[in-house]
């Protein structure tokens, strides 16, 4: 455990002070290609919203009293229904709000779903057909063909063709799934806890933990944990504290954990990364639409496995702003603050730490 | 003797030339317990089979029993019973849900390890290789017995460790595929190391499985039973043998590494001390993926046989079935990291994994046509047997083709561990294995009892089966699609309608079985004596030259294939 304490500390620590610097400290390899079109500089928006001091840190971790999880200058977005969540009697995939989902979700209804329904018809139609026009009483002298060269090369080539039509459109998805993000992404690591979520801004100074909100009759919660409202989302969904995040620009997600394997999913965005402990995995994501998409942790974590959803609500790039002030934090680009690299050790070594898995 | 089989007399024993039993029966005890006989041996597979296959599936029944509705319901009182059971008290709710955690695992490990592999492998396998090769046993009748017994022993192993510590509550709760760091840091206590023993036990009961196989099919064929003249069946169960033989081992490392992980210090699996967890997903899935093919492509024997004999056809392209079997064999060992999309491999993996995959999808579809065109110009009759093989083909399509959508690497980041992978692999194993297991069973059971089964209730059970089991699955893709994650006992109640149809549909399910149960006891005490080959002129493989049952020995004098 301490190994991997002190690596996600360091990595921490690279990644505080600057942007470009957290590229380089992820050990995933992602190559730094710089975007050329790059995203709108989230940092502009700061302006706005100079907080008040240093990045002090560990104020955002405790949110105050306040019973519906605001801040000053900030109020969670209310949820809009059948928006970032499941519907119910739903059969389709969730709408999807990201460009990349978008193009997902359309190449399965486009393409893959009228192959296969179009490949199980046929294949019930042929078994219909048989029973309708070779059962015993229709054909009473079953022939002895047992070969045919032709149709045997036809459905050795027909379903290759199909495969192949199907290849392309997928490696192209994958290899745009895999685009890095551009040097100025925001970068948000989620780190799986047993049983919880860690955000780390490591740009901004902000770290916080994330626990799914309990219902009001519910006699497990905590006297002091307030219950759900509608306003936090679905029950099982809502936290008490969400991923914030800006719209519209390209997010580097970074996922990891402290105790087991857990999963960071978001089923509106099409976004899926194993948390590992000792690994940092990666992967760009950008938000087309402000607004609130829940998720649920997607690998098996133990008892309480079901029990540890995300919440990711994506705010314009200047309320975004805000948020990270109400947060305590500090947009990076603004006058750069001495200490973060101080602060940042303690945030760390906390997001590490909770739920303390079983040493070894 | 070097004369054609002809009549079933011709390897009888010679009961008459001897004063003691005809048979050469040893007494029950011998019998059972310490049998060498093939057909013995295959029987008490089958028992063990439908023994775990009620406990599996009455586990199944508790979790959609669960389900149906958001809200713990009945998994608290469980854990307190469980509790009770071992001298606990009443359950915590952290015990409550990691109950729900042992039920997945147990669901999953049992059906796979102790219902699925028994049946068709050690109970058909047995039963129907040396028959169907014309030889009088398995190559090595006492290593037959071990492999038996220790799947026994593997499998009380299994239940016992759900009366031990295993983390949060009794009993092992790492899902079957045991990954580290939750199946090591994350679970203490003894119920995981004993669920581990279990899975090397049965592991090395089918690697000794998979050696008498080989052995036997390489080297007890009768006089003229080429490779190529081998029944499709004994082709299934040798490309089976294979990958047990190649993937078991592999998993009885990985498992042996968590253990040393877990109890010696070992780090394989501890990123902190520069192991890697992801290293025993590679490690599982190298022996997982080979296993689901175990798990079905003895069933495609099966259905070849029963394709070929009710539509009174030979099997349609037989060596493009046979080799696409061992196509399906090979592919299955380089596809494994399609479980791992999401793990985070770089993308030249997740580009070869998928396009792999999806290569699999070409012998599979040889498969289905060139059943279809065994039937098609046939002379088809529907028998209980041929009903659920048919039901097989197209279940199996739907199964299919939902696993080209999930070889998509693309794709599979927003279904991946969720409810429409559980949809998939239901139709494949529980539509498609479970299927062809029963159609050998409609098939065979009168060769293996004796007694014929009866058809209308056969036909009942099937439309019961098949309606039940649809019912059950199919929601599974909306709830998949919507992002229902897999391994969750409660859920949003936008879940809530698929689930509570999928739950109905285990209850039809679930008087299908019955009607099945009915049907084996009611053949077993009044069923109809069955003749040696009671399906008449299509069935032209060597079992049904014998009688029904076989003789004790059979082929004491070696047929000739011509």
């Amino acid at each position: 455990m301490k190994v991997m304490k002190k690596f996600i500390l360091a990595c921490g620590l690279l990644a505080l002070p600057a942007l470009a610097h957290a590229q380089e400290a992820n050990p995933a390899t992602v190559p730094a290609t710089v975007d050329a079109k790059a995203a709108p500089v989230v940092a502009q928006a700061t302006a706005a919203a100079e907080p008040a001091a240093t990045a002090k840190v560990d104020a955002a971790a405790k949110p105050a009293a306040s019973t519906d999880g605001s801040l000053p200058g900030y109020t969670p977005m209310k949820p809009t229904e059948g928006v970032g969540m499941p519907t119910a009697k739903g059969i389709d995939f969730q709408d999807q709000y990201s460009d990349l989902g978008v193009r997902a979700k359309q190449m399965n209804n486009n393409l893959l779903l009228p192959i296969i329904v179009a490949i199980s018809l046929f294949v019930l139609a042929l078994l219909f057909w048989v029973i309708v026009r070779f059962r015993r009483s229709a054909n009473p002298t079953p022939s002895k063909t047992t070969h045919n060269t032709t149709i045997e090369v036809l459905w050795t080539l027909v379903p290759v063709i199909i495969l192949l039509v199907i290849a392309y459109p997928s490696l192209t998805l994958l290899a745009a799934q895999f685009k890095p993000a551009p040097k100025e992404a925001v970068t948000i690591k989620a780190t799986g806890n047993q049983w919880n979520w860690t955000y780390t801004y490591p740009d901004h100074g902000i770290d916080f933990t994330s626990n799914m909100l309990k219902e009001k009759d519910d006699p497990t919660r905590a006297k002091d944990d307030r219950p759900r409202t509608d306003n936090d989302g679905p029950e099982k969904l809502a936290v008490d504290q969400r991923m914030v995040v800006p719209a519209g620009v390209p997010l580097r997600i970074q996922t990891t954990a402290s105790d087991v394997i857990h999963a960071f999913a978001v089923p509106s965005l099409w976004f899926k990364l194993d948390a590992v402990p000792g690994r940092l995995n990666e992967k760009q994501l950008i938000i087309n639409k402000p607004g609130v998409y829940f998720g649920q942790c997607s690998e098996l974590c133990g008892a309480l496995h079901g029990f540890m959803p995300i919440t990711v609500e994506a705010l314009p790039p200047e309320k975004f702003a805000a948020w990270v002030a109400a947060k305590g934090g500090k947009m990076p680009g603004s006058a750069t603050p001495a200490a973060p690299a101080a602060a940042a050790p303690v945030t760390n070594d906390k997001a590490a730490a909770p739920a303390a898995a079983p040493t070894k | 003797m070097s004369t054609i089989a002809a009549t079933a007399n011709e390897f009888q024993a010679h009961g008459d030339d001897h004063a003691h039993d005809a048979d050469h029966k040893p007494a029950f005890f011998a019998r059972w317990f310490m049998s060498t006989n093939h057909k013995d041996i295959g029987t008490l597979y089958l028992i063990f089979a439908i023994c775990a296959g009620i406990i599996g599936g009455g586990i199944s029944g508790m979790m959609r029993w669960e389900l149906a509705e958001p809200g713990i319901q009945h998994l608290t009182a469980w854990a307190s019973w469980h509790n009770g059971l071992v001298g606990g008290g009443e359950a915590t709710l952290n015990e409550a849900y990691h109950m729900w955690n042992v039920l997945i695992t147990a669901h999953g490990l049992i059906m796979v390890f102790f219902m699925v592999m028994p049946a068709i492998i050690g109970g058909f396998g047995n039963w129907f290789v040396p028959i169907m090769i014309g030889a009088p046993d398995m190559a090595f009748p006492r290593m037959n017995n071990i492999s038996f017994w220790l799947t026994v022993v593997a499998f009380i192993m299994l239940l016992g460790s759900s009366f031990v510590p295993g983390g949060s509550g009794y009993g092992a709760g790492t899902g079957w595929t045991v990954y580290a760091p939750l199946s090591t840091s994350g679970s203490v206590g003894p119920a995981v190391d004993m669920a581990i023993f279990s899975l090397h036990l049965a592991g090395a009961a089918s690697i000794l499985g998979a050696i008498n196989f080989i052995t036997t099919i390489f080297n007890m064929r009768a006089p003229g039973m080429t490779i190529h003249k081998m029944p499709l069946f004994v082709w299934s169960v040798l490309v089976t043998a294979f990958l047990l033989l190649l993937a078991l081992p592999v998993l009885a490392a990985a498992i042996t590494m968590l253990l040393v992980d877990r109890n010696f210090g070992g780090a394989f699996f501890d990123a902190a001390a520069g192991g890697d967890p992801v290293l025993y997903q590679h490690l599982f899935w190298f022996f997982g993926h080979p296993e689901v093919y175990i798990m079905i492509l003895p069933g495609f024997g099966i259905v070849s046989q029963i394709v070929s004999t009710f539509s009174r056809k030979p099997v349609f392209g037989y060596l493009g079935m046979a080799y696409a079997m061992v196509a399906i064999g090979v592919v299955g060992f380089v596809v494994w990291a399609h479980h791992m999309f999401t793990t985070g491999l770089s993308v030249d993996m997740k580009m070869y994994f998928t396009a792999a995959t999806m290569v699999i999808a070409v012998p599979t579809g040889i498969k289905i046509f060139s059943w279809i065109a065994t039937m098609w110009g046939g002379s088809v009759s529907f028998k209980t047997p041929m009903v659920w093989a048919m039901g097989f083909i197209f279940m199996f399509t739907v199964g299919g083709v939902t696993g080209v959508v999930l070889a998509n690497g693309g794709l599979d980041d927003n279904l991946h561990d969720t409810y429409y992978v559980v949809a998939h692999f239901h139709y494949v194993l529980s539509l498609g294995a479970v299927f062809s297991l029963f159609a050998g069973f409609y098939y065979w059971f009168g060769k293996m009892s004796g007694r014929h089964l009866n058809e209308f209730l056969g036909h009942l059970h099937f439309w019961l089966f098949f309606i039940g089991v649809n019912v059950l699955f199919f929601p599974m893709h909306f709830l998949g699609n919507q992002g229902m994650p897999r391994r969750i006992p409660d859920y949003n109640a936008a879940f809530a309608y698929w689930n509570q149809i999928a739950s109905y549909g285990y209850v039809i399910m679930g008087v299908g079985v019955l009607v099945f149960f009915a049907n084996v006891f009611w053949s077993l005490l009044a069923g109809r004596k069955a003749e040696g080959n009671y399906w008449g002129e299509g069935a032209t493989t060597l079992e049904w030259t014998l009688s029904s049952p076989p003789p004790f020995h059979q082929f004491e004098t070696l047929p000739v294939v011509k």
